[in-house]
């Protein structure tokens, strides 16, 4: 069984437009499902409602977000941010605002394995000490006492990896977790995190915008437009053939650095209203049904 | 060491700030109209009278000499002598200062605690109407200046549930067995309580005075730098690990909400202390700030110009101390 699974989720601004149209998608134990789309296709939605982060002024509308069978939206508050503190973690986008400028960076470490799994500190200490040095930073030590404005971008992004892995997680949401670093970095941080997450046999949800990127990570992959799950299939039926027009458009987009002669291909307008029809018809479906 | 730099910087500024101080308070009381010999003297004295008095207290020597004998004598620890007591000055204000340090650190103390509640409240239950009420009490407490508040308090709970004093500091028939004037704290270092608990219930009300506007505005800032920091992305990370809403509050907000109130805390803190003189004289509280006013009634130069310099010296100490301990809690700053 899945140890994700979410059905038909819709989630709306409040008394606004939907943002995401009855998505389902299930991610398997140590599996890696990529989440594509334009920006404002709703990937980062997603992943945020899994780890019930949602800002205020969005609501859920219906469907469930199993996670190990169980419905997070069914449980009380409390209940449910324990349950996704204990098997799931994030891995953010931009590993600059991601750590607390006032805290050490030890800390924002152990912090979860000793206020809500109840280690030692020692323990959480020790296992802090051995994920700084898998995620191949140098001098742990230092680094655990350091503040975050004493590190490069590449080094907090290296130690939010570690601090997302550190209670053995089941999920991890990776959003975007490249985007915002250097060219040179990000490769590192994408082997990086493959490795991670091959190792800890993590199951992984990997927000992106990228499909190189989910070529080489993923195993399976959902094409996201206006909310709505246009395509949901392995990796490898998908860089194949593409069964969707939009996601065949989306692939055909990614630029192909081994043959710059053929320059940008733009998704072609008929396929954007092609999938907008789409869209609106599924909204009038959900108005009369 | 960029807090041993800081100190330097600052003693600098703080001689060039005080020797600022000491021209323009010292010939602007001298500018105004009145004069303390004709306070002295009683009605019908001669020419003769008004001139041998003036000598007596230097008065009758040019003005800029009259500074160059008190500014040598403040270099050298002595501030003159009052005119009205004949004491020495630097003894009066010494003696002085601690009630209205109490006060102050007291109000201060007041004004954090109800800010930083109606903050923290109006942060955890944001956009309903727990903060609307907030918003609506922080208004209100910030537009009633503090010598109001003090009526309104006396009224309250001097005359119509009258559970605290509304005048002096302690109450007189008590013996007071205090070597120093820091009666609030040597009372709680002796072990006093009784001493203590009457100590706090003359302070009470004044302070609270003092410290309702500034609580509204530590409430209204820190309120709007906590919410801003809510939407940060560590603590939405925070939220993520299994923090609850309060927890993420604390631990994750307060200290980096905190950091923008604490400058202005500093600025208003200042306004506050100027604002004991009023609140002194409205509770009869034997500080400073009545003793300044009584000072100004009689005309007693050597006193005004002694409490203006020590509250100078209290203001550029409040900023320093601010600035310390701005350093202390930006961890960006200490390796600047």
């Amino acid at each position: 069984m899945s140890f994700l699974s979410i059905r038909n989720l819709s989630v709306r601004l409040k008394k606004g437009p939907s943002l995401l149209r009855r998505v389902s998608l299930d991610v398997a134990a140590g599996e890696v499902r990529g989440l594509v789309g334009e920006s404002g296709a709703g990937k980062s939605m997603i992943g945020k409602a899994v780890l019930g982060i949602l800002p205020p002024s969005i609501e859920v509308t219906g469907g469930e977000i199993l996670l190990d069978g169980v419905d997070l939206l069914q449980l009380p508050p409390a209940q449910r941010r324990k349950r996704i503190g204990a098997t799931c973690a994030l891995i953010p986008q931009d590993p600059l605002t991601a750590l607390n400028p006032s805290h050490r960076i030890g800390p924002q470490i152990t912090d979860r394995l000793v206020d809500i799994l109840g280690w030692t500190r020692p323990d959480a200490e020790t296992r802090a000490r051995e994920l700084l040095a898998e995620v191949q930073i140098a001098d742990p030590d230092r680094v655990l006492r350091s503040y975050p404005h004493e590190l490069s971008g590449g080094m907090r992004q290296r130690i939010l990896i570690a601090s997302a892995f550190a209670a053995e997680p089941k999920l991890i949401v990776a959003d975007e977790p490249t985007t915002a670093l250097d060219v040179t970095v990000q490769k590192q941080i994408l082997k990086l995190i493959a490795g991670m997450q091959a190792r800890h046999n993590t199951a992984l949800l990997f927000v992106t915008h990228d499909l190189g990127v989910v070529s080489k990570v993923c195993q399976k992959l959902s094409v996201l437009y206006a909310g709505m799950v246009v395509e949901d299939a392995t990796v490898a039926d998908f860089f194949a053939a593409p069964r969707h027009a939009y996601s065949a458009a989306l692939l055909a987009a990614t630029p192909k650095y081994t043959d710059p002669s053929a320059g940008l291909q733009p998704v072609p307008d008929a396929v954007i209203a092609a999938v907008q029809a789409e869209v609106a018809a599924f909204d009038k479906g959900l108005a009369h049904g | 060491m960029p807090i041993l730099r800081i100190l330097l910087v600052r003693l600098l500024t703080t001689a060039i700030t005080l020797a600022g101080v000491a021209v323009i308070v010292f010939f602007v009381i001298r500018v105004v109209p009145g004069n303390p010999i004709a306070m002295m003297l009683p009605p019908g004295a001669t020419e003769e009278d008004i001139a041998r008095l003036s000598a007596l207290y230097g008065l009758d020597k040019p003005l800029i000499a009259q500074f160059g004998i008190w500014v040598s004598g403040v270099l050298q620890g002595d501030f003159g002598t009052s005119i009205t007591t004949r004491q020495p000055v630097l003894d009066l204000v010494l003696g002085r200062l601690p009630a209205t340090l109490e006060l102050s650190i007291m109000a201060l103390v007041m004004a954090m605690i109800l800010g930083g509640a109606a903050a923290l409240t109006g942060t955890r239950y944001r956009g309903g109407r727990t903060e609307g009420a907030i918003d609506v009490a922080n208004g209100m407490a910030l537009s009633v200046p503090d010598f109001l508040w003090g009526l309104v308090l006396i009224l309250l709970f001097g005359v119509l549930v009258p559970v605290f004093h509304i005048s002096g500091r302690v109450t007189p028939s008590l013996d007071l067995p205090f070597t120093t004037n820091f009666y609030l704290f040597e009372s709680l270092l002796r072990l006093r309580f009784d001493l203590w608990a009457d100590i706090v219930a003359h302070m009470f009300m004044p302070a609270l005075a003092l410290a309702i506007p500034l609580a509204a505005i530590i409430g209204q800032l820190l309120k709007q730098s906590l919410k801003e920091t809510m939407n940060l992305d560590y603590v939405t990370l925070a939220r993520t690990k299994g923090y609850g809403e309060t927890r993420v509050i604390l631990r994750e907000a307060l200290r980096n909400a905190a950091l923008p109130t604490l400058t202005l805390v500093g600025v208003q803190f200042t306004f506050l202390i100027g604002g004991t003189v009023i609140i002194e004289r409205l509770f009869s509280y034997e500080g400073l700030g009545n003793m300044a006013i009584d000072a100004v009634i009689n005309r007693d130069l050597p006193l005004i110009q002694g409490i203006v310099i020590l509250f100078a010296v209290i203001f550029t100490a409040v900023n320093l101390i601010v600035d310390l301990l701005y350093t202390v809690l930006n961890p960006r700053l200490r390796h600047g």
